[in-house]
């Protein structure tokens, strides 16, 4: 996606065209437009519903339990304890064990790495494969990959569970990894497809009058200078995996359930006392991979998602 | 290389097959076998583990029998429609107030597109807290004064899934803003001076120009979003368990409990396999629009 600098609706003209029809003298002040006021009061309203969500979990994780039960969801702790946090990481109980979310947690690092490497080695290939050295029916492969994106994955479930398991991967961290490559496949490949077909195609030419061949020329002349592409699939990826429940519910086994299924038998499975404020620091605890890695990462996120819909 | 004859074609551009090799596989033995063991199983009496007992339609009659596949289905049409046009319409409002060239444009994108990075499991479980009657707004409200406000969507069989949808729009609406934004900013700066000059009004503009020049960015965000409200899952799971009683159940719910938890295969078959026709209901059109599109490009 290209966000082209952009000339539209200005209350303010800045192009030198339009400059021509400005009247002369001191710039008018603009800022009281009653017009703009609307706007950004639009804006700070939806701002806050979006945040809302934010502000409550935050508040409500460093709360005890008593206060929590005054029922003021919206007022900030009188007393700010971290208990909760230590509790969600270390012992909270999930209705099997009492170990925390520290166990889902490695098992979404263990989930997530490997996963995340494999699928975009295998994609990032493929996407060159389609861009630079079509054969025979590439096209309708990648067709049918796309489009098969679109399929709901419990129709594919039980048949996966079969091969999984004839593969001796059903109920293991493999298992959650194999098919975490499998449905990572249609996005990734068309980002590199996309970006690879829009390098120039000199290069790819030049590289080959030097004799470099289908790998040779993937190594040391793409990779090289696709660094941003991976930088986007990376992202992707990782977000993607780490907030997935389906698959590591059904693929990972009880032993390796990850964060987000850990998290929802923590919250879900009710043992006597709810308690709120353990639960949203577990709940804030699992979101906060995805959540640093899109505000660090704001553009590249942006990138990933709309490389879906925007084509190249 | 091209000088070398080779005997056989299937041995040209050899590596780049290999390296195929992946997708090539997936989308035979995941994307279409897979799919087709499900839609064949569908017609069998599986039950615990798959069977090759034909029975005809007996799966899918069963399944329209049953009232929580019923409510199942309708839940979702509701869902969809209600989520697909409050997200576009407040994802494309959103879209254009940010492009009236503001200040802090990407501190409130960035705002909006937040909890889009967040999980369904996250996002499920924050609005279940925040809509808990007992403790929630309606507590909070009337600990404020307002005694007999009442804000329990969650508990209540006629409401609970407008509480599902206040969670997935949440979630969902910066994706279609981002989208829309991006529809938006690859109009030509041309057409929006040609309307200032005719004195077209802004917003005049935005729907009778913009939008129509936005359909193809419309219709593959539209697609994009429809084919992940077929999915709804997870949100269900964390927020709602599927009730109160069977209020809240959707599809991909279904299939999954009757797959795994109740061990009975051929009703979860069935089941995704409407799943599928509806997907290919949306779908169909849409690879239609997309290939007729490429066709007239050459």
């Amino acid at each position: 996606m290209t966000v082209e600098t952009y000339d539209i609706a200005q209350k303010t003209p800045r192009s030198s065209k339009s400059a021509a029809r400005e009247p002369a003298g001191a710039k008018p002040i603009k800022r009281i437009d009653p017009g703009r006021i609307m706007l950004y009061s639009v804006l700070l309203v939806a701002a806050v519903y979006y945040l809302l969500p934010l502000y409550v979990m935050v508040m409500t994780s460093l709360k005890g339990m008593p206060e929590v039960r005054l029922g003021n969801i919206f007022a900030p702790p009188l007393e700010i304890t971290f208990a909760p946090w230590v509790k969600a990481w270390d012992t909270a109980c999930t209705g099997l064990y009492c170990e925390g979310l520290k166990v889902g947690f490695w098992n979404s690092v263990q989930i997530t790495i490997p996963s995340v490497i494999i699928s975009i080695a295998i994609a990032s290939v493929n996407g060159y494969a389609l861009s630079n050295w079509k054969f025979k029916g590439s096209e309708v492969f990648f067709t049918i990959l796309i489009f098969g994106s679109f399929i709901p994955y419990q129709v594919m479930l039980y048949p996966l569970v079969i091969i999984t398991r004839e593969l001796g991967l059903f109920g293991s961290l493999q298992g959650v990894v194999f098919v975490h490559t499998i449905f990572g496949m249609p996005i990734l490949t068309l980002l590199f497809r996309n970006y690879f077909a829009s390098l120039p195609e000199e290069l790819f030419k030049a590289a080959r009058v030097d004799g470099a061949g289908f790998w040779g020329i993937f190594l040391k002349v793409l990779v090289p200078m696709s660094v941003p592409i991976f930088v986007v699939a990376i992202i992707l990826q990782v977000t993607g995996i780490w907030n997935d429940f389906l698959f590591g519910v059904i693929f990972a086994g009880v032993k390796n359930f990850p964060m987000t299924v850990q998290l929802n038998n923590i919250v879900n499975t009710t043992m006597g006392v709810t308690e709120y404020n353990v639960n949203m620091a577990a709940t804030i605890l699992t979101g906060a991979v995805p959540l640093v890695i899109y505000f660090v990462s704001g553009r590249f996120f942006v990138r990933g998602i709309a490389a879906g819909a925007v084509k190249g | 290389m091209s000088v070398a004859k080779r005997p056989n074609p299937l041995f040209r551009n050899l590596n780049a097959k290999i390296a195929a090799m992946p997708m090539i596989a997936t989308t035979l033995i995941v994307f279409l076998g897979c799919s087709i063991w499900t839609v064949v199983y569908s017609f069998t009496k599986s039950r615990g583990l798959p069977a090759e007992e034909f029975i005809g339609f007996a799966q899918y009659e069963r399944l329209f029998r049953t009232s929580r596949w019923l409510m199942s289905m309708e839940n979702i049409a509701i869902y969809g429609v209600l989520s697909l046009t409050i997200s576009f319409i407040v994802g494309f409002v959103l879209a254009a107030l940010i492009d009236q060239k503001i200040r802090f444009e990407d501190t409130f994108r960035t705002i909006y597109l937040y909890p889009f990075a967040l999980s369904f499991i996250v996002t499920g479980i924050v609005w279940q807290w925040i809509l808990n009657p007992s403790l929630g707004i309606q507590e909070t409200v009337r600990s404020w004064g307002w005694e007999n406000f009442t804000f329990d969507l969650i508990a209540n069989r006629g409401t609970v899934l407008y509480a599902l949808l206040i969670a997935g729009i949440w979630q969902g609406t910066g994706f279609v803003m981002v989208l829309m934004l991006a529809g938006i900013r690859g109009i030509d700066s041309e057409i929006w001076k040609a309307a200032k000059v005719d004195g077209i009004p802004t917003w005049k503009t935005y729907l009778f120009v913009v939008i129509p020049m936005m359909r193809g960015v419309m219709i593959t965000t539209l697609v994009i979003v429809a084919a992940g409200i077929v999915k709804l899952y997870d949100l269900v799971v964390a927020m709602t368990q599927g009730g109160p009683g069977i209020a809240s159940e959707v599809p991909a719910k279904y299939v999954y409990d009757f797959m795994f938890a109740r061990a009975n295969l051929g009703q979860a078959l069935a089941a995704s396999t409407v799943m599928l026709t509806t997907v290919l209901i949306i779908l169909i059109p849409w690879i239609y629009l997309e290939y007729g599109k490429k066709k007239q490009a050459r």
